[in-house]
């Protein structure tokens, strides 16, 4: 059993909008790229140009049908990865202490020297967000970039996790949820942004936004436009009358 | 337990390379990292203006096709049987040597036996260059397969069209129509501008057999009917000039809406324009009523415009406007159940999209001065904006129906004004202000002049003496007038039958043919190995240059191997398909962030190097020798116009020259400096109103994009067209053949039309009542993507989506497979359950099959065992007729590959042992990839 930390204030974590979210995947390759290049062991590609290939990703994309009523199926987009739990379970399960979640920012990471391998923490976590690594042997997950986020060898504005960096419709934010007034935690107020599975009592850092309301003008379209007074000269009768109230007529 | 000990600041690389990526089309800014002189990461740039910072996931995952196993290592010469994969290594001095012992004796005695196509060539100012010098006029790039329609009505309409031609004004519009987009074309800029229009609240519309992607983030979802958007477009035009909600002052000003065209069906010039003494087409002024040629100083032309002259009335096109389209045939109620859509809900959306550019028009205080001299105290604009590709292209009625969301566009008076649609330098460009299509061939000599273009009418056809069609695709012929991309998928096929001639060489680049880019895959399979009654193959020789271990590769004779897109030099340039923003004219380069370890050369060298063998003018020094040493040479040298070549920034011996300039030596470090891209702004008094905006024109001459300002007005009507019409009506010297008469009088009308697809006709479509689509998913790019160890985990297998009507009906649950069929052949295939999806629809992603042996993957692979291609069901012909003719299934304007015309049928079928149909394992020349990959494992 490891415990957890008493809770900071800084709270940092991811916002994805699921308004937003086209399903590109490059949030996925992007984390792939920059993880197997650092932090611990790489992400490993068993069997990469055959029948069965399985890699360890960090984050995926996942794509869910969502049937309303009386109105066209629609298609969500929903990219997941570790969500910082303020109650992690993958923590409290780990018996060797790998599996922590950070004082200073709340980021959970395994610490891979420590991590044997058991995958207690990916069975304790309810989202499925964990990965073993076939080859390393040693957990894998989202480590919010923290080699990324501090790092001093970086621009300045590039200290955001890969997956943030690099999303074309700018469906994902980065920042400290922890801090009401910061510009990720107002947008989940003023978007409904909503916590995944609350009920587990995980109380995840990362949230979602909802997709906006669809189909509007399906449900209730627009009226008919008048028709034109026709009654003089038909439509070109109309279209005469029109173009005398032109700007620059006669000028 | 304390928190272990963190480096938070690690090293991030030993060196960035900013170069261009080339996972797809779009041709983002990169930024590569090394580490020990290998590649570590890919990022994008922040400071390119395709992408801005961000990159797809293809973009991303570069790294794996930079390492792929499937990389070809060296020239190979055939030595087993076409298609059997058996090869034998040579050197590049044998494999020049072969490539010229071939070539030569051609060029010298018949150079149209040399047919030269590119697939998917971001170079084709150069390739085009080389087979023009060669003296063959066959010679294109991929278009004709692929999205033609799209840029040639938009050309022949606009003067421009979308992705490379223009873009919706993300920053202004409040609805933004997407037509029958697939997932990867114009990539991130479309995914971009999506992020900022919900950022603003405006409004998405997806118009779209398919909700995935781009239309699953829309907020409303119009599920048409394939084939049908022309019709749901012309409604709302429709529904628009039904309610007088259309942009009278744009199109009197800047449309031919008042320009007057013979109206008498007796006179031989039925149809075209009234014209001056200088052939500048002629308008009635409102303020004095008097003709006068469009551009007269301060007029303002009157739309309604009536003028008989010698006996002959003359109206302006705006009669035609109303004439056509209040007629009951476009009227909602007509149209509803054949597109799919409600008549309410149709009129819904007209209304809607007349509310939002009227009722919201926006103005930006910007003045500006038109062509005739009149100033504009603001620019006003219309905040509604459209895009579309593929999905309404590649149908033979793709063209029209591409004209038709032209017209829709300006009758709302919406394109290049704030929140409209804005062109992208080089554009706006009047269709003739583009060449002409050339064909003259002469044995030792180059063609006389470029090979594609934009026609104007029959005179400009590439026709031979006898009035056959004089390139061995028949572009330019009365089969495809106005195919301003060639037709690349008929060339295998007319080659083969000899159709209109026989051919000696097929040299071929980036085209996978033999695959994914053919329609009808078995049977151009067998058109490749096809041999005469003397055993010789009937398409004697085969030249193909890929980087990697293609499907296609097998069918070549002599195989160059090419670079990946980081070991290689290239320019993506303003003569070729640029990648400008609509504020911004921008070019780019590619360059040897890396250093091939293998013995492979970046094709376009390897062109001039043939070329020199050649002595092929341009490519040659007057001595003799060799003009140009690679292909980085040309970028830099070569001069298209005094001043201007491949590469606008940096010109000039002090490098300060943009867009004209002498060479400058320096000039690729310049690129390489700034981040292997230049950009020159548009000045603010010149953002909008392009075509028509002195300050625009001046600038665009100042940086070389035209050597003097070219003004012109939109094309609601088509004058091109209508000399073909009249052709086909009897009129003029040039006579298409009897049996194209009646296609051609209907398919070239002057104003948008629309007509079922032609494979509705000519299969019985009670047999097959489905449509089968293909979408390209946004995380793979053709076939290039299937061997990528990331991007196939994402993409491994590509199941037959069918929507839950299908689904139910025919009994199938998770795990079954499907027999579908077309007139032309059955495939068996996995399916899967995808309900937010038309009812008459099924569809799968393209291109992610593969063929067992291929890209280096295991013979098991899925790609191999579950995934497949609709090719099979598609036949580069339409089905026979009983005349005795060949009918390609293309349309007949542009002779664009009609795809997405497929009908089918669908039954449920046991599970086989693999996808069918299958073929034979191709030996690979590459052997195959490795068991495990550890990407960045320290040593």
């Amino acid at each position: 059993m490891t415990t957890l930390p008493p809770c900071g204030t800084k709270k940092l974590g991811l916002v994805i909008d699921l308004d937003t979210c086209v399903g590109c995947h490059a949030c996925v390759v992007s984390c792939k790229g920059w993880n197997t290049e650092n932090y611990g062991a790489p992400l490993s590609d068993a069997d990469p140009y055959g029948a069965n290939p399985l890699g360890t990703f960090l984050n995926r994309v996942h794509s869910y049908e969502v049937q309303p009523e009386s109105a066209p199926t629609q298609l969500i987009h929903f990219p997941k990865s570790c969500l910082h739990c303020d109650d992690a379970p993958c923590v409290t399960v780990c018996p060797t202490g790998a599996s922590y979640k950070r004082v200073e920012d709340g980021i959970v990471l395994v610490n891979e020297d420590a991590c044997i391998g058991c995958g207690l923490c990916a069975w304790a976590c309810p989202y499925g967000a964990r990965e073993m690594d076939a080859a390393a042997g040693v957990m894998k997950k989202c480590t919010l970039c923290v080699d990324r986020i501090y790092n001093e060898n970086l621009p300045e504005i590039d200290r955001v996790p890969a997956c943030v960096r690099t999303c074309p419709s700018g469906a994902r934010h980065f920042g400290d949820l922890g801090d009401p007034t910061s510009a990720v935690s107002q947008l989940v107020a003023d978007r409904g942004g909503f916590d995944l599975m609350p009920e587990l009592g995980t109380k995840p850092v990362n949230k979602y936004l909802p997709p906006r309301l669809k189909d509007t003008l399906a449900k209730a379209p627009p009226k008919a436009m008048p028709t034109v007074n026709v009654d003089a000269g038909g439509f070109l009768g109309w279209l005469d009358r029109a173009l005398d109230s032109l700007p620059g007529k006669g000028e | 337990m304390t928190a272990p000990f963190l480096d938070t600041s690690p090293p991030v690389s030993d060196e960035i390379r900013k170069t261009t990526c080339y996972m797809c089309a779009c041709r983002c800014g990169i930024d590569v990292h090394l580490k020990d002189g290998k590649v570590a990461y890919i990022e994008g740039n922040r400071d390119h203006p395709v992408n801005k910072g961000v990159l797809c996931a293809k973009g991303s995952a570069g790294i794996m096709q930079v390492n792929a196993p499937s990389r070809l290592r060296a020239p190979l010469k055939r030595v087993g049987p076409r298609g059997s994969g058996q090869f034998e290594e040579i050197s590049w001095d044998e494999a020049l040597q072969t490539a010229v012992d071939w070539l030569a004796p051609l060029r010298a005695t018949a150079p149209e036996k040399l047919a030269f196509f590119t697939g998917r060539d971001q170079s084709q100012s150069f390739t085009s260059l080389w087979a023009q010098s060669y003296g063959t006029p066959n010679y294109a790039a991929h278009g004709g397969f692929c999205s033609v329609n799209m840029a040639a009505a938009g050309i022949y309409s606009v003067g421009g069209s979308f992705w490379e031609f223009g873009q919706p004004d993300w920053d202004h519009t409040k609805f933004f129509m997407l037509f029958g987009v697939a997932e990867d074309h114009d990539s991130n800029p479309i995914k971009m501008g999506i992020g900022r229009l919900k950022e603003r609240g405006a409004r998405i519309v997806g118009v779209n057999p398919i909700r995935t992607g781009y239309n699953a983030v829309a907020d409303d979802w119009v599920e048409i009917t394939p084939g049908t958007d022309g019709l749901f477009i012309l409604a709302m035009v429709h529904e628009l000039l039904r309610a007088g909600q259309i942009d009278l002052e744009y199109l009197a000003r800047f449309t031919n809406a008042p320009v007057l065209v013979n109206a008498d069906p007796a006179s031989a010039e039925f149809g075209l324009f009234l014209r001056n003494d200088a052939g500048k087409p002629l308008v009635i002024d409102s303020a004095s009523g008097t003709p006068m040629a469009f551009d007269s100083p301060g007029i303002l032309p009157d739309l309604t415009g009536t003028l008989t002259r010698d006996g002959i009335t003359h109206r302006a096109v705006m009669h035609q406007i109303a004439t056509r389209y209040l007629t009951k045939e476009y009227a909602p109620d007509t149209v509803a159940d054949r597109v799919g859509i409600s008549a309410e809900r149709i009129r819904g959306m007209a209304a809607e999209l007349a509310r939002v550019a009227f009722d919201e028009a926006i103005e930006i205080p910007q003045p500006w001065t038109d062509f005739r001299g009149t100033h504009h105290a603001s620019m006003t604009g219309r905040p509604v904006s459209f895009h579309a590709m593929r999905g309404i292209s590649a149908h033979s009625n793709g063209f029209q129906t591409c004209r038709a969301l032209h017209l829709l566009q300006m009758l709302l008076g919406a394109i290049e004004r704030p929140g409209g649609m804005r062109f992208k330098p080089p554009y706006p460009k009047p269709f003739d202000a583009h060449p002409k299509p050339h064909c003259q061939v002469t044995p030792g000599k180059p063609l006389d002049g470029p090979h594609l273009g934009y026609v104007t009418g029959p005179a400009d056809l590439a026709l031979r003496p006898d009035g056959t069609p004089a390139r061995i695709d028949k572009a330019f012929s009365w089969e495809a007038p106005m195919s301003a991309h060639g037709l690349m998928h008929m060339v295998i096929s007319n080659a083969h039958a000899g159709d209109p001639y026989k051919i000696d060489t097929l040299m071929l680049y980036m085209a996978n043919m033999a695959w994914n880019s053919s329609m009808n895959t078995r049977g151009v399979i067998e058109m490749l190995t096809d041999t005469d009654e003397s055993g010789n193959y009937v398409i004697p020789r085969i030249i193909y240059s890929d980087a990697y271990s293609s499907e296609m590769v097998a069918y070549a004779d002599l195989i160059l191997p090419d670079t990946t897109y980081l070991e290689r030099h290239d320019c993506i340039s303003l003569l070729d398909r640029p990648i400008c923003e609509a504020d911004a004219a921008a070019d780019a380069i590619r360059w040897p962030v890396i250093e091939p370890d293998r013995d492979v050369r970046g094709f376009q060298s390897v062109l001039v190097d043939l070329g020199a063998r050649l002595g092929l003018p341009g490519f040659v020094t007057e001595d003799g020798g060799a003009k140009y040493t690679d292909y980085a040479d040309y970028i830099v040298n070569h001069e298209r116009r005094p001043g201007v070549g491949p590469l606008a920034g940096f010109r000039g011996e002090d490098g300060c020259g943009q867009g004209r300039g002498a060479p400058n030596p320096d000039q690729l470090n310049r690129y390489i400096e700034n981040g292997s891209f230049w950009m020159a702004h548009v000045p603010a008094e010149a953002a909008y109103f392009k075509p028509w905006n002195t300050a625009y024109q001046d600038w665009a001459v100042k940086i070389g994009l035209y050597d003097k300002p070219l003004p012109y007005l939109f094309n609601l009507y088509s004058e091109p067209m209508r000399r073909f019409q009249a052709a086909a009506e009897g009129h003029g010297d040039r006579q298409p053949p009897e049996h194209l008469r009646e296609r051609l009088k209907q398919a070239m009308d002057p104003l948008p039309i629309w007509y079922p697809p032609f494979e509705d006709g000519a299969v019985d479509t009670d047999a097959f009542p489905l449509h089968a689509l293909t979408q390209r998913p946004m995380a793979m790019y053709h076939s290039w993507g299937s061997q990528n160890a990331w991007l196939r985990q994402i993409h491994g297998h590509n199941p037959l989506y069918l929507p839950k009507n299908i689904w139910d009906d025919h009994g199938f649950s998770e795990g079954d497979w499907a027999q579908l069929s077309s007139a032309h052949g059955a495939i068996t295939v996995p399916v899967a359950l995808n309900a937010a999806l038309n009812p008459h629809t099924v569809w799968t992603w393209n291109a992610i099959g593969k063929r067992r042996g291929a890209w280096a993957l295991d013979k098991d692979a899925p790609e191999a065992t579950k995934g497949f291609l609709l090719n099979h069901l598609i036949h580069e012909l339409l089905p026979p007729k009983g005349d005795g003719l060949r009918w390609a299934n293309s349309d007949p304007i542009t002779g664009q590959a009609a795809w997405f015309d497929l009908r089918v049928a669908i039954k449920k079928v046991p599970a086989p042992d693999a996808a069918q149909p299958q073929f034979d394992t191709l030996a690979s020349p590459v052997g195959q990839g490795p068991q495990l990959l550890e990407q960045g494992k320290k040593s």
